[in-house]
C-alpha cells in the first residue's frame, strides 16, 4: 500500500481549565490520498476547525495536541519545532480561511503579498515571481490581473478577495490545501464560483484538499470522501455519494434529513431532538446516545470505535456484527 | 398582481411602490474639498406586493438586494422614502396615535442574530414579556407571568428557563426565545429576517419546523426573508425575488422552482448545489453584484444577463404577466427567453 499524503492518527486536542482538561477533539483518525478531496462536515463546535488548525500547526494556545500523530507523506509533523513547521506551512500546506481578510494584510498590495509568499518558498527573481503571481490571479479568475495586482485588498469585493486568498494558498505549489469554511462569509451566487475555482485550481496543481464546511451541498459537489464529525469525533467517513444517499450512522441520517432540498415535498424536516453536548458534559459511551432513536444499553457505557462497513467506517454499535461475522446490515 | 387572491378578502398586507433612498454622501467638508456631488443609494426601488392572511411570502436575493430594508420598513423601524404600506386595509404611518398603537400589536419581527436581538442583562422572562407590556396588551403581572410560561412551552423551552439569562442558551434556543418574544403580543403577522441563517442545519430544521407548527396553530402570516433557496422552498407559498432593490419576479413557490421566468431567478436556482446528486449540472453564476450607488442603466441585471440586448441596456423593464406570476424582463415580455423547465 502506498503511503497516504496525510495521515492523522488518534488526534486528541485539549484545553486546560481549572476543572481539568476539556477534550475538544477526541481520537480523530483519517488518511488522505494524493489528489483527494476530503470534506469535513458537522455542526459548529464539532471540532472541524481545531482538527484543521492542528494539521497546519496553528492551534491557538492553551489548546494543544494532547496525544496522537500527524504524518505528511510518512513524515511526522505534529511535533516539529515552530520554525520547521513554518517552512511547511505555505510551502507544502496551503490555507484558505472563512474570512479572506484574515489571510490578507490590508497594508500591502496584492502583488506584495503574492510575491513575498512565492519568493519565500520558491527560488525566483522578483520579476519571475511577479509574472507567476499574475498568472495565478488570472487562473483564479481575477479580470485584468496585471493591473489589479497592484491594488490593495479593500479594493476587492469579498468574492474577489477569496479568489486572491486561493491564489496565495497555491502560490508555492503545496501538496495539501486546507480550506476552513471558505465560502461561509460570501454571497450565495458567489459561493459556487469560489468552490469551483478552489476545486479546479487544486486539481490542476495536483493538491489534495481538506474542505471544512457545514454545507453538505458544497461537499456533495466537491468532495470525494466526507468525514462527519460530532462531539470531537468522526461519526462516519466514506465516499460522499454513498454517505449522502445512504447514511449509516444515525447522526448522519438525521443531519441529511434536516437539510431542506429543492426536490423535497414533505411538510416537516427531519428533526434530531436536543442539541450537541457542551465539551464539559459529553456523555459516556457514544456521544450521540441521548439524541439517538436507535440507542440501546451498550451505547450508554461503551464508546464505539470506527467500524469498517463496506467501504466506509462508522462509529456506531449497530454495525458491530458487520465486522465480526461479515454480515452486511 | 392580485390575480391569485380572492377578491372578497383584503390581503393582510398591501405594499405599493415602496422605495427607500439612503444618503451615502461623504461628510459635507470632504465633498466640498473633493468636489463631489451628493450620493444616493436606492436600497429599495418601487417594490409592490401583497400577502394574504395565513400565507408565507418569501423574499430572496443576494446580499445588499434590499431584503432587510423592506423588512424594516414593514415593521416601522425605517421610514419609506416613497410608497405605501396597508395593513389590513389601513395605512401604516409610524406615529404614536392610538390607532397606530392598536395596529402595532398585530405585527412583530424576528431577526437573524438571536444574540444581538436579546438584551444580555435581562432575564429571559422579562425579554419575552416586554412587547406585551410596552404595547399594553396585558397589565396584570400574574397574567403576564402565566403567559410567559405558556410561551416558553409553546417554543419548546421550560418555564424554569425564564429565570435564566440569554448567554446560558445555545444559538437555537436563543432563537426560540426570540420567537417567544415575537409571539408575546399575539401578533398576526411576523416579519422573519434570516431567522435561521446563523444556525446549524440540524438546529435550523428544529426552528423551521417550530415556525410552521406555530403558523398552523395560531394562523400566523409570515414575510420570510432568506438567501437560502432550499429553505425558502420549504417555507413559502409565494416567492419574490429581489435584485438591486427591485423585485424582478413574484411567483407561486412550487412554480418558481419548476419554471423560473426571470433570467436572474434562473441564475440563482442554477447556483444551488445539487444535494440529491441527480447529476444536474450546476451552472456557474456570472459576475458579481454591481455597485448599488451606480446601478447599470435600463434593466440593472443586464451586465450579468446572457439574454441582454440593446433594449435591456436602455429601458427599465415593466411588470409582465407570466404563466406563473409576474416578472420584470424585456426578454420574458418579448417571449425570447427559452423555457427552463426543471425536473
Ligand atoms: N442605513 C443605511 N445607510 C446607507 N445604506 C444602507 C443602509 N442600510 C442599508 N443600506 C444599503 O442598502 C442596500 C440594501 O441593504 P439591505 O440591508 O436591505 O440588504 P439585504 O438584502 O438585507 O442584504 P443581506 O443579505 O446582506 O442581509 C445595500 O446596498 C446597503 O448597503
Ligand atoms: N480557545 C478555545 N478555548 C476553549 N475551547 C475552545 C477553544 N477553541 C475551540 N474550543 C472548543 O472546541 C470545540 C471545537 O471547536 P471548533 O474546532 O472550532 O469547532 P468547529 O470548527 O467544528 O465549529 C468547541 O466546543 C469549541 O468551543
Ligand atoms: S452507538 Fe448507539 S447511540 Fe450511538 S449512534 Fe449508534 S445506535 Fe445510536
Ligand atoms: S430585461 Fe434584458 S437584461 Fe434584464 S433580465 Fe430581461 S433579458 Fe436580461
Ligand atoms: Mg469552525
Ligand atoms: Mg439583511
Amino acid at each position: 500500500m502506498t503511503t497516504p499524503l496525510l495521515s492523522v492518527r488518534d488526534l486528541v486536542i485539549e484545553f486546560p481549565t481549572r476543572h481539568g482538561p476539556l477534550t475538544a477533539v477526541d481520537g480523530v483518525s483519517f488518511d488522505l490520498a494524493a489528489g483527494e478531496v476530503l470534506g469535513v462536515v458537522g455542526e459548529s463546535g464539532a471540532g472541524k476547525s481545531l482538527t484543521g488548525s492542528a494539521i497546519i500547526g496553528l492551534l491557538d494556545p492553551p489548546g494543544h495536541i494532547a496525544s496522537g500523530e500527524i504524518y505528511l507523506k510518512g513524515e511526522r509533523i505534529d511535533n516539529l519545532r515552530a520554525e520547521d513547521m513554518r517552512a511547511i506551512r505555505g510551502r507544502r500546506i496551503g490555507m484558505v480561511f472563512q474570512d479572506p481578510l484574515t489571510s490578507l494584510n490590508p497594508l500591502y498590495t496584492i502583488a506584495d503579498q503574492l510575491i513575498e509568499t512565492i519568493r519565500t518558498h520558491l527560488r525566483l527573481s522578483e520579476r519571475e515571481a511577479r509574472q507567476r503571481a499574475i498568472g495565478l490571479l488570472d487562473d483564479v479568475g481575477i479580470p485584468a490581473a496585471s493591473r489589479r495586482i497592484d491594488d490593495y485588498p479593500h479594493q476587492f469585493s469579498g468574492g474577489m478577495r477569496q479568489r486572491v486568498v486561493i491564489a496565495l494558498a497555491l502560490a508555492a505549489e503545496p501538496e495539501l490545501v486546507i480550506a476552513d469554511e471558505p465560502t461561509t462569509a460570501l454571497d450565495v451566487s458567489v459561493q459556487a464560483q469560489i468552490i469551483d475555482v478552489l476545486k479546479e485550481q487544486c486539481t490542476q496543481h495536483g493538491a489534495s484538499v481538506i474542505l471544512i464546511t457545514h454545507d453538505m451541498g458544497v461537499i456533495a459537489e466537491t468532495a470525494d470522501r466526507v468525514a462527519v464529525m460530532y462531539s470531537g469525533r468522526i461519526a462516519e467517513i466514506g465516499p460522499v455519494r454513498e454517505i449522502i444517499q445512504n447514511a449509516k450512522h444515525p447522526y448522519t441520517s438525521g443531519l441529511m434529513g434536516s437539510i431542506p432540498t429543492l426536490a423535497q415535498e414533505e411538510d416537516r424536516l427531519v428533526q434530531i431532538p436536543g442539541s450537541m453536548p457542551r465539551l464539559s458534559d459529553i456523555p459516556p459511551g457514544c456521544p450521540f446516545n441521548p439524541r439517538c432513536d436507535k440507542v440501546f444499553d451498550k451505547c450508554r457505557v461503551q464508546r464505539p470505535a470506527l467500524i469498517p462497513v463496506e467501504n466506509r467506517q462508522v462509529a456506531c454499535w449497530l454495525y458491530e456484527e458487520a465486522t465480526t461475522n461479515e454480515v452486511a446490515t | 398582481m392580485s390575480k391569485t387572491s380572492t377578491p372578497a378578502e383584503t390581503p393582510l398586507l398591501q405594499v405599493s411602490n415602496l422605495t427607500r433612498i439612503f444618503d451615502v454622501s461623504k461628510p459635507w467638508l470632504n465633498r466640498v474639498v473633493e468636489r463631489e456631488p451628493k450620493q444616493f443609494l436606492r436600497a429599495v426601488d418601487n417594490v409592490s406586493f401583497e400577502i394574504r392572511k395565513g400565507e408565507t411570502l418569501a423574499l430572496v436575493g443576494e446580499s445588499g438586494s434590499g431584503k432587510s430594508t423592506v423588512a424594516k420598513m414593514l415593521v416601522g423601524l425605517l421610514d419609506p422614502s416613497e410608497g405605501t404600506i396597508l395593513f389590513d386595509g389601513q395605512p401604516m404611518i409610524m406615529n404614536s396615535s392610538e390607532r397606530m398603537m392598536e395596529l402595532r400589536k398585530r405585527f412583530q419581527m424576528i431577526f437573524q442574530s438571536p444574540y444581538a436581538s436579546l438584551n444580555p442583562r435581562w432575564k429571559v422572562a422579562d425579554i419575552i414579556a416586554e412587547p406585551m407590556i410596552v404595547l399594553g396588551v396585558e397589565k396584570d403581572s400574574a397574567k403576564i407571568e402565566a403567559r410567559v410560561d405558556d410561551l416558553l412551552g409553546l417554543v419548546g423551552l421550560s418555564a424554569a428557563d425564564g429565570s435564566k439569562f440569554p448567554h446560558e442558551f445555545s444559538g437555537g434556543q436563543r432563537q426560540r426565545i426570540a420567537i417567544a418574544r415575537a409571539l408575546s403580543s399575539s401578533p398576526e403577522f411576523i416579519v422573519c429576517d434570516e431567522p435561521t441563517s446563523a444556525l446549524d442545519v440540524s438546529v435550523q430544521a428544529q426552528i423551521l419546523n417550530l415556525m410552521r407548527d406555530l403558523q398552523d396553530q395560531l394562523g400566523l402570516t409570515y414575510l420570510f426573508i432568506s438567501h437560502d433557496l432550499s429553505v425558502v422552498r420549504h417555507m413559502a407559498n409565494r416567492i419574490g425575488v429581489l435584485y438591486l432593490g427591485a423585485l424582478v419576479e413574484i411567483a407561486d413557490s412550487k412554480e418558481l422552482f419548476k419554471a423560473p421566468q426571470h433570467p436572474y431567478t434562473r441564475m440563482l436556482l442554477d447556483a444551488v448545489p445539487d444535494l440529491e446528486m441527480t447529476g444536474r449540472q450546476r451552472k456557474e453564476v456570472e459576475g458579481e453584484i454591481p455597485n448599488p450607488i451606480n446601478p447599470p442603466s435600463g434593466c440593472t441585471f443586464h451586465p450579468r444577463c446572457p439574454f441582454a440586448n440593446d433594449r435591456c441596456k436602455r429601458e427599465v423593464p415593466l411588470w409582465t404577466q407570466t404563466r406563473t406570476g409576474v416578472a420584470a424582463c424585456h426578454g420574458v415580455e418579448e417571449g425570447r427567453i427559452p423555457s427552463a423547465e426543471m425536473a
